[in-house]
């Protein structure tokens, strides 16, 4: 008899787990609350006639490896765009660009491309470490077991083969901040202040916390640039979507589960909204470690130790995402036809990013926020009526416990948006005919994310590989017998990428054997 | 009313202060010597150690308990919340019932050991020798349960030995005699309530009484009349100490390291390595530290708690113990002459596979004879059963002395 595995949530790595685990000969059924597939990875109408992936935007994490495997491509995976690259938008239009290590732009200053090169070239072998490790199951600490130690080895080799140098830079910099990194080495404050997102992108940091240059790094994909799938992020998920069902997975949209059932110290199924109950060998979360051992499960059926590390996990998202339904193209000053497709960054300088960070700490959104732009229909133009434009932007920060609520604040923000968008593309608040911001309550709300943390679970050096979520269900497999994690709050943590799902998978299937 | 109120925002000026009892216990104390046990001062001894201890096996002795760390739970998850809490099953502490218990952490290491009192139907009082209400509140997340420490609202005195029972019975507390060792009753005492239940840490014959601080006093007189012609004796934690090793009774901080006051993980104790594999209930689906003791019980436990008799009357505390062949293999936690067993006794921790009934071991004493030290390789034994057991700590009713 199949163990049959029950999957919680059908987002881009419940659907990968789902592939992987049904390849291996499970019997799996995907239960998903919302009305389609895809979680965060999702393409949707916010106004008539105009769609925008509603939660993550630009692809850069997506693993080939699966790609490959689940030959994502036969199922529709096709990208409009890819090698995007980063253009640091300035309103006086002396922008400058950063492509694959190389300076481009009328702000470029000289004395940075040199240092641009080895900015690249190390973080680019630093980053080589921390994605090395992402298809990898994590080791248990304080064991004997081979496996274990032969994974510990093997990072502490990878980090040793850097050479003398390098391994001293990576020790160096890998658990501080990014702002003393970028200002040891660069000149230009607009060139620095675009780096600096990197570290802090959907995370609870500012360029000047520690952690920021461990995220900038989780961030680094080897210079292959950002992507954007034809027909926004939702063909990745409808391509796992139909891998997973091509491998047998059932998968069924709005089944909301309620709850997991126990039999003794055992899952023994889950109940879904409507009391429908569904038996299970084994139960798989794509949900959050939060939602599935507080809400799900019960933290009653863990025991403490376990449940006060789950309580205390940092899940307090911090971006909101703002979607544009545009008449015309904006014109960004001093960008040109193609530059517009670009991610266009604002970060002006450290200074100013690390003041739109300040006010997220006492619970207070940005005065000037920090922004990620991306006009997906320069690429694509299936996305919105002809000759329309969408506008999809990563606006930061913007607390999710906001002081007060977001109920009377969310106008006010989406005005200062319009704002600071004005001064980057003059005229762009005429073209607006109709907007969306999703604070992170909304995000919590529309896909069911604790916080409207993107990571699920902070994405920082305690809460990562053998730490992530918290030790103890760090190998997919939480304390509770039968029950797994696979989302993002599992290593390797969050973008869209599908190596947490691959990766439960093999836990399961290993654990099966 | 509370002994002092721990809310005023003067608290922290003091740190010790006197129990409820305090002026009782100032009259008798001839010593007048006072030892610190958490927030209260506790006698040692009142006059002899050695009497008080000797009142505690052949009449009575009044220990005063308001120390001890107490804690109220209640609500309608409390017994889910006690289940998942400690190790034993405590569906079956009825109403009306106590249950001793161990409580782990998630390393199945013993945190602290501990009396439930199950007061009323879904209404508990949680005992503990070390202050728990952090680790309470921990557990209590996702559980709907009031959990309070209820040190300073609650007087307690240990009534043990003999003829405590027929002193009770003089205070006219209606069928005390039919309290059951581990069962308790709640009476009508001088217009407020006055708990009684049949537990102690001496292994003998006894009972601890519970009531609000505002009449403490009045306890304390009542008992002492109605005990005078059944040789009732204030009891300091010396003697307490002496008896609680007869009935091999274990103490946190001495016969083991609490877990969470334990900074190296290989000196904490499993209750297996305590000798209290009898209170891991592995039927119940999930209590803290389940996981990795159904480990422990298939890969083996590193250390067992025995108790030795050991020859001749040295008391070999602190000494270390060694298996026939001299290798040393672990250390006496406790040790004393005993008086009422004739025997000299100690509990000890020894590396397993030591430990078995039976098995011969060494102990190394050194001991004083007007103060010139000697050393004496000392024969020991395994035994199985405390050293003091007597049948009347059972029987019920208890039999008349």
């Amino acid at each position: 008899m199949t163990e049959h595995v029950v999957i919680i949530g059908a987002g881009h790595n419940g659907l990968s787990c789902a592939a992987y685990l049904a390849r291996g000969g499970m019997r799996v059924t995907v239960l998903e609350a919302a009305g389609q597939v895809g979680g965060a990875a999702l393409t949707r109408e916010f106004a008539p006639g105009y769609r925008v992936s509603a939660g993550a935007h630009l692809l850069y994490a997506l693993d080939e490896g699966l790609r490959r495997e689940l030959a994502l491509d036969r199922y529709g995976l096709r990208m409009a765009a890819d090698s995007l690259y980063t253009i640091a938008l300035d309103p006086d239009g002396q922008f400058v660009s950063v492509a694959n290590g190389a300076l481009g732009g009328p702000g470029a200053a000289a004395a940075d491309q040199e240092a641009m090169a080895l900015y690249h070239r190390q973080m680019n072998r630093f980053a080589d470490i921390v994605w090395g490790l992402k298809d990898q199951l994590p080791p248990r600490l304080g064991t004997t077991g081979r496996k274990d130690l032969f994974a510990l080895g093997k990072l502490g080799l990878r980090i040793r083969r850097l050479g003398k140098n390098d391994m001293r830079e990576f020790l160096r910099i890998a658990g501080i901040n990014l702002y003393d990194v970028l200002q040891e080495r660069f000149e230009s404050e607009l060139l620095k202040g675009a780096l600096s997102l990197d570290g802090t992108l959907g995370t609870f940091l500012g360029p000047r916390s520690n952690n920021s240059v461990f995220c900038a790094l989780h961030r680094f994909n080897q210079g292959r640039g950002y992507a954007i799938p034809a027909g926004g992020m939702g063909t990745v998920s409808v391509a796992l979507d139909a891998a997973a069902r091509a491998a047998g997975a059932k998968i069924r949209t709005g089944a909301r589960v309620a709850g997991i059932d126990m039999e003794g110290d055992r899952v023994r199924g889950v109940t879904l909204e409507d009391g429908e109950q569904i038996a299970a060998d084994l139960v798989v979360s794509n949900a959050d470690p939060k939602t599935t051992f507080e809400r799900l499960l019960g933290l009653r059926h863990v025991e403490a130790g376990f449940a006060d590390r789950v309580h205390h996990l940092r899940t307090r998202g911090c971006v909101a995402k703002l979607h544009l339904a545009l008449d015309d193209i904006p014109q960004f000053c001093g960008l040109d036809g193609e530059q517009r497709g670009q991610r266009l960054v604002v970060a002006p300088d450290l200074q100013y990013v690390e003041h739109a960070f300040n006010p997220a700490k006492y619970g207070e959104h940005s005065a000037r926020p920090v922004m990620e732009i991306s006009i997906p229909t320069v690429h694509d133009d299936t996305l919105a009526p002809a000759g329309k434009h969408v506008l999809s932007a990563n606006v930061q920060w913007a607390p999710y416990d906001l002081k007060g609520g977001w109920d009377g604040a969310k106008d006010a923000f989406l005005d200062t948006c319009l704002d600071v968008l004005e001064e980057y593309a003059p005229g762009i608040r005429g073209l607006v005919s109709a907007s969306e911001l999703l604070t992170p309550a909304d995000l919590e709300a529309e896909f069911g994310m604790t916080g409207g943390h993107w990571h699920h679970v902070e994405l920082s050096l305690d809460s990562f590989f053998m730490l992530r979520p918290v030790p103890g269900s760090a190998q997919y497999a939480a304390p509770v017998n039968g029950l797994y994690l696979c989302g993002a709050g599992s290593h390797p943590g969050g973008g869209v990428m599908g190596c947490a799902g691959r990766n439960a998978a093999r836990a399961v299937l290993a654990g099966a054997a | 009313m509370k002994t002092f109120n721990i809310d005023s925002r003067e608290h922290y000026r003091n740190k010790v202060f006197p129990s409820p009892f305090h002026e009782r216990q100032a009259a008798l104390n001839e010593n007048r010597e006072w030892s610190r046990w958490y927030d209260y001062l506790s006698v040692p001894a009142y006059t002899c150690s050695t009497m008080e201890y000797f009142a505690g096996r052949n009449t009575c002795g009044v220990f005063d308990l308001t120390p001890m760390t107490k804690h109220r739970i209640t609500g309608p998850d409390a017994l889910t919340f006690l289940n998942r809490l400690v190790t034993r099953d405590m569906t079956k502490v009825k109403p009306g019932r106590v249950g001793y218990s161990v409580w782990c952490d998630d390393r199945g290491q013993v945190i602290d050991d501990g009396t439930v009192f199950h007061l009323h139907e879904g209404d508990y009082r949680l005992c503990s020798q070390e202050h728990q209400i952090d680790w309470l509140l921990i557990n209590a997340r996702g559980f709907d349960v009031s959990v309070v420490e209820d040190t300073h609202d609650v007087a307690a005195l240990a009534l043990q030995g003999p003829t405590s029972c027929a002193v009770l019975k003089k205070m006219n507390l209606p069928e005390v005699e039919s309290i059951t060792p581990f069962g308790l009753k709640h009476f009508d005492f001088e217009g407020t309530q006055l708990t009684v239940s049949r537990t102690g840490y001496t292994g003998d014959l006894g009972y601890e009484l519970w009531i609000d601080p505002d009449h403490a006093g009045v306890l304390w007189d009542r008992l002492f009349e109605a005990g005078e012609l059944h040789g009732i004796q204030p009891m300091g934690s010396e003697a307490l100490e002496l008896l609680r090793i007869e009935a091999g009774f274990i103490l946190a901080g001495e016969d083991f390291a609490p877990a969470m006051h334990t900074v190296r993980h290989r000196n904490t104790r499993s209750p297996f390595e305590l000798g209290l594999g009898w209170l891991v209930d592995f039927d119940k689906p999930v209590f803290n530290g389940r996981r990795a003791l159904l480990r422990e019980k298939a890969e083996g436990s590193r250390y067992a708690l025995v108790k030795l008799d050991i020859e001749d009357n040295k008391p070999a505390e602190h000494a270390y113990v060694y298996d026939t062949r001299g290798r040393n293999i672990g250390w006496v936690t406790s040790a004393m002459w005993s008086p009422s067993a004739k025997k000299n006794i100690a509990l000890a921790t020894v590396e397993t596979p030591h430990g078995e009934t039976g098995e011969k071991m060494k102990v190394e004493i050194y001991y004083q004879r007007e103060l010139k030290w000697h050393r004496k390789m000392a024969d020991a034994v395994v035994v199985r059963d405390a050293f003091w057991d007597p049948p009347r700590r059972r029987a019920t009713p208890p039999a008349d002395f």
